[in-house]
C-alpha cells in the first residue's frame, strides 16, 4: 500500500493510503477532539467536532471521514476551529436537556469533558427544553433520550459488532430519536440480544445500567475494540 | 378600622417570605399570615425521572439540607424495591444524617439566631448577625463556625463532597467509612464537644435573662410531631412517627410512614406557595403541630446517650407536660447537637461502618413509597409513585417548614399582640422580634417550597377591608 507524506499543524507525517485524517493525526500523537467517533467501529461525521482546516479547501471537513492525501497540509487547531466546536458544544447542549449535575454519567461523560477542554463558558442559545422520554422498559438497560447527542455509536455497535440490528434511528433534524426494533419500547425488543455494547459506546448519559445513580455510569470502550481486534485479527489483546 | 402589617422580608432565614398582620376594629391584633414567596415546581418536573436519580435530583431543592432530602429520597427508593438495606449502610446513613444536624443547627444558633439574644435585640441590623458576633465575640463565633465545619466534615468524609454528596442512594450507600475518615472525625470531637459546653452556658444565661421571650414567642398548645424508636427513644432516621399533645400525651403512636396520608392532611392557601399539613383527626386548623427540635424532644422519651439525657431531663421541666415555647426550639436543638456528637463518638469506633456489603439490589416491588427521615427543621417525606418500570408518576414532599407554618403564624401573631397596642402604629422593637419569632423555627423556605433564595423582610399592617394602612420593608 503506498504511503502518503502529509503535514499536521507543521509536522511531517507518513500515512498510509486510505487512512483517515484523524488516524495519521492520533498516529503522530495529534489529539483532534471527538464526540462520535469510536474505535472499533466505522466513522459516520455525524458530531463535525473533529473538523479540521486544509490548505486550498475553503470547507472545514471531519478529520474522521477525509482521507489523507499526498501534499495535504491540515491544521487541527486555529481560533475558528475552536470557535465553530465550541458553537456545536453549545448547540448541543441546547438542543436536549443536558442536567450534568443529576446525570448517571456525571464525571464520566465525553460531552462533558469536551465542553470542559473546550472551554465552553456557556451556551450562547436558548435552550429548548424539548420533553423527550425515559425508556426503562428493558430488564437490564436505560435509554434517556434527553441525554442523546445522536451520535450513533450505540446504532454502529448494534449492527457491526454485535449483528442484532436492534438500534435505529427515526425522524429528521432535532427530532430525530434512537429507537429499537420498530420504533417500540426497548423491553419488548425481540431481537436485542442484552449484550450491552450500545450502553458501553454511549458518549453520554443516555444509555444506561438501570439503578445507576449520580454518576455511577462508567463504561469499558476498550471491551469493544477487544472484539472487533479478536474477530479481525485472531487477537485476544487486552490492556 | 382595622389594618394589616406586613414584614417584607424577613431576613436571616433560608429563603424569601413575609409576614402580614391583620388588626380588628380596634387596632388589635386579629390574625397573622407567614408567606411564602417564591415557586419551584420540583414534584412537578421530578414527574418521568427514574426513581434512582431522585436522590441527587431532590437535594438540590437546598444547599443546608440536602443531606436530609437524599436520604428521604434513598428511603422512599427502599421502600419503592421493598428491602431491608443492609445494617452496616443504615449506620451510614445515620452517621451523615448526624453530621447534618450538628452542621445545620450549629448555623442555626451560631450564625442566624444567637446575633439576636446576644448581641441585644434592639442592635442596629447591620450589627445584628454573624459579623458583628464576630466584632463581639470572636472565640464564640469562630468555635460555632468550626463546629457547623465539622458536621460539614462528616458529611465529606462520607459522601466526598460537603453538599449534594451522590452517596445515599436507594437499596444503601456507596461507600464505607474508610480508616482516615475515622481519624478525622475522631480528632474533632474534643473541640465539639468542648464547644458546645459553652454554648449551653450561654444559652442558660441567656434563659435567665428571656423569661419574656419563653412566655411570648411562640408560647401555646399544640400538638408535636417526630420520628421515635420502638422504645420512645430520639430518632433521627429510623423508627416510626409519633403524635402527642400539649399535655405531653402520646394521642397516636408507631406509624408507618408508608400511611402518613391517614393522619396528615395538606391544606393550601392562596396567600402562599407554603403548604399548611395538619394532623387529620382534628382536622384543619385545629389539628396545628409542631415539628423539629422541640417537637423530637417532646416526644421522645430519651435521647438513648447520657449527656444529652441529662440535659432532656432539665428541657422537660420547662414545661407541663409538653415544652410548648417555641423559644426553647434553641435549647431543644443545642441538646440534639450534643446528642448527635454522642452518637457520633459511639460510630467512629464500630467496626461494622467499614463492611463493604452496603447495597440491597431489587426492581420494582412496589408502586409507591414514602420515605422519612427527621431534618434538622423537622419530619421530611418523600412521597413518591412509579410506574412498572421505574419512572415518577408523582411526587409528593412535605417538609418541616410546612409543618411548621400553622404555628409560625401563631408565633408571629403573639408576638404582635403584645407590642400592638391600637394606635396603628408598627413599633421598631415589634419587627425583630416577630422575624425571631419566625427564626425560632429555622425555617428553610427553599425547602418548603422546593424554593431558594435571600429572605427580605416586609410587614404590612391591613384593615379588614383589605387596605394597607401601614406597612415598613428593609431588605
Amino acid at each position: 500500500m503506498a504511503a502518503k507524506t502529509l503535514t499536521i499543524d507543521g509536522k511531517q507525517i507518513s500515512a498510509e493510503e486510505n487512512e483517515t485524517v484523524l488516524q495519521a493525526a492520533t498516529e503522530a500523537g495529534i489529539k483532534i477532539p471527538t464526540l462520535c467517533h469510536l474505535e472499533g467501529v466505522y466513522d459516520v461525521g455525524a458530531c463535525r467536532l473533529c473538523i479540521v482546516e486544509i490548505a486550498g479547501t475553503p470547507k472545514l471537513l471531519p478529520a474522521c471521514t477525509t482521507k489523507v492525501a499526498e501534499g495535504m497540509e491540515v491544521k487541527t487547531d486555529s481560533e475558528r476551529l475552536r470557535k465553530y466546536r465550541r458553537m456545536i458544544l453549545e448547540l448541543l447542549f441546547a438542543e436536549r436537556n443536558h442536567v450534568c449535575a443529576v446525570c448517571v454519567s456525571n464525571g464520566h461523560c465525553e460531552l462533558q469533558a469536551l465542553a470542559y477542554s473546550l472551554g465552553m463558558e456557556h451556551v450562547r442559545y436558548d435552550y429548548t427544553f424539548p420533553k423527550w422520554s425515559v425508556d426503562t422498559t428493558h430488564r437490564l438497560f436505560g435509554m434517556d433520550h434527553n441525554r442523546c447527542v445522536l451520535c450513533t455509536r450505540c446504532v454502529r455497535v448494534c449492527w457491526h459488532i454485535e449483528g442484532a440490528g436492534t438500534k435505529n434511528v427515526s425522524g429528521r433534524g432535532a427530532k430525530s430519536k434512537i429507537i429499537t426494533d420498530l420504533n417500540q419500547s426497548w423491553g419488548t425488543s425481540d431481537s436485542c440480544t442484552e449484550c450491552g455494547k450500545c450502553v458501553m459506546a454511549c458518549p453520554t448519559g443516555a444509555l444506561f445500567q438501570k439503578g445507576s445513580t449520580v454518576g455511577e455510569m462508567e463504561r469499558d470502550r476498550d471491551k469493544l475494540e477487544f472484539i472487533v481486534t479478536a474477530r479481525e485479527k485472531k487477537q485476544w489483546i487486552a490492556d | 378600622m382595622s389594618k394589616r402589617i406586613i414584614i417584607d422580608p424577613v431576613t436571616r432565614i433560608e429563603g424569601h417570605a413575609k409576614v402580614s398582620i391583620f388588626l380588628d376594629d380596634a387596632g388589635n391584633v386579629s390574625d397573622a399570615e407567614f408567606h411564602v414567596v417564591e415557586f419551584r415546581g420540583f414534584e412537578k418536573f421530578c414527574e418521568g425521572r427514574p426513581y434512582t436519580e431522585m436522590p441527587g435530583i431532590t437535594q438540590r431543592i437546598c444547599g443546608i439540607c440536602p443531606v436530609s432530602h437524599t436520604l428521604a429520597s434513598a428511603k422512599a427508593g427502599d421502600a419503592l424495591m421493598a428491602v431491608n438495606i443492609p445494617p452496616a449502610a443504615d449506620k451510614l446513613r445515620r452517621l451523615l444524617n448526624l453530621g447534618q444536624f450538628i452542621q445545620s443547627h450549629a448555623l442555626s444558633f451560631f450564625h442566624l439566631s444567637a446575633p439576636d439574644f446576644l448581641l441585644g435585640w434592639d442592635t442596629a441590623p447591620a450589627q445584628r448577625n454573624v459579623f458583628g458576633l464576630i466584632a463581639a465575640n470572636k472565640e464564640l463565633a469562630r468555635a460555632g463556625i468550626r463546629l457547623r465545619q465539622f458536621g460539614q466534615e462528616i458529611i465529606e468524609v462520607l459522601g466526598d463532597k460537603k453538599i449534594h454528596p451522590a452517596w445515599a442512594v436507594p437499596g444503601g450507600v456507596r461507600s464505607a467509612l474508610s480508616e482516615e475518615g475515622r481519624a478525622k472525625i475522631r480528632a474533632w470531637l474534643p473541640e465539639a464537644f468542648a464547644t458546645t459546653k459553652v454554648a449551653f452556658d450561654l444559652w442558660k444565661k441567656t434563659m435567665e435573662t428571656h423569661q419574656r421571650e419563653i412566655q411570648i414567642f411562640g408560647n401555646f398548645p399544640s400538638l408535636f410531631m417526630g420520628l421515635v424508636a420502638a422504645d420512645g427513644t430520639w430518632e433521627h432516621h429510623g423508627g416510626k412517627l409519633r403524635f402527642t399533645d400539649s399535655s405531653g400525651s402520646i394521642i397516636a403512636d408507631q406509624i408507618d410512614a408508608q400511611n402518613y396520608l391517614d393522619y396528615i392532611g395538606e391544606s393550601v392557601q392562596g396567600t402562599s406557595y407554603l403548604k399548611s399539613p395538619f394532623y387529620k383527626p382534628l382536622g384543619f386548623p385545629e389539628g396545628i403541630y409542631r415539628v423539629g427540635p422541640l417537637a423530637r424532644l417532646n416526644v421522645c422519651e430519651q435521647m438513648g446517650v447520657p449527656q444529652a439525657d441529662a440535659e432532656l431531663k432539665k428541657f422537660k421541666k420547662l414545661g407541663h407536660g409538653a415544652v410548648t415555647s417555641s423559644f426553647l426550639y434553641h435549647y431543644a436543638r443545642l441538646i440534639e447537637i450534643l446528642a448527635s456528637i454522642e452518637y457520633v463518638e459511639r460510630y467512629v469506633d464500630d467496626p461494622e461502618l467499614s463492611s463493604d456489603y452496603l447495597r440491597a439490589d431489587a426492581g420494582i416491588n412496589n408502586l409507591r413509597g414514602v420515605g422519612v427521615s427527621e431534618a434538622p427543621r423537622g419530619t421530611l417525606f418523600h412521597d413518591y409513585t412509579v410506574d412498572r418500570n421505574g419512572l415518577l408518576q408523582k411526587v409528593n414532599l412535605i417538609v418541616a417548614t410546612g409543618q411548621n407554618n400553622l404555628a409560625m403564624n401563631q408565633t408571629v401573631a403573639q408576638i404582635a399582640r403584645h407590642y400592638i397596642r391600637g394606635d396603628g402604629q408598627i413599633p421598631e422593637p415589634m419587627l425583630n422580634r416577630v422575624e425571631h419569632g419566625i427564626r425560632c423555627y429555622d425555617p428553610c423556605l427553599s425547602c418548603s417550597t422546593h424554593a431558594v433564595g435571600q429572605m427580605p423582610l416586609h410587614v404590612q399592617l391591613i384593615a379588614p377591608d383589605g387596605a394597607v394602612l401601614n406597612e415598613v420593608a428593609r431588605g
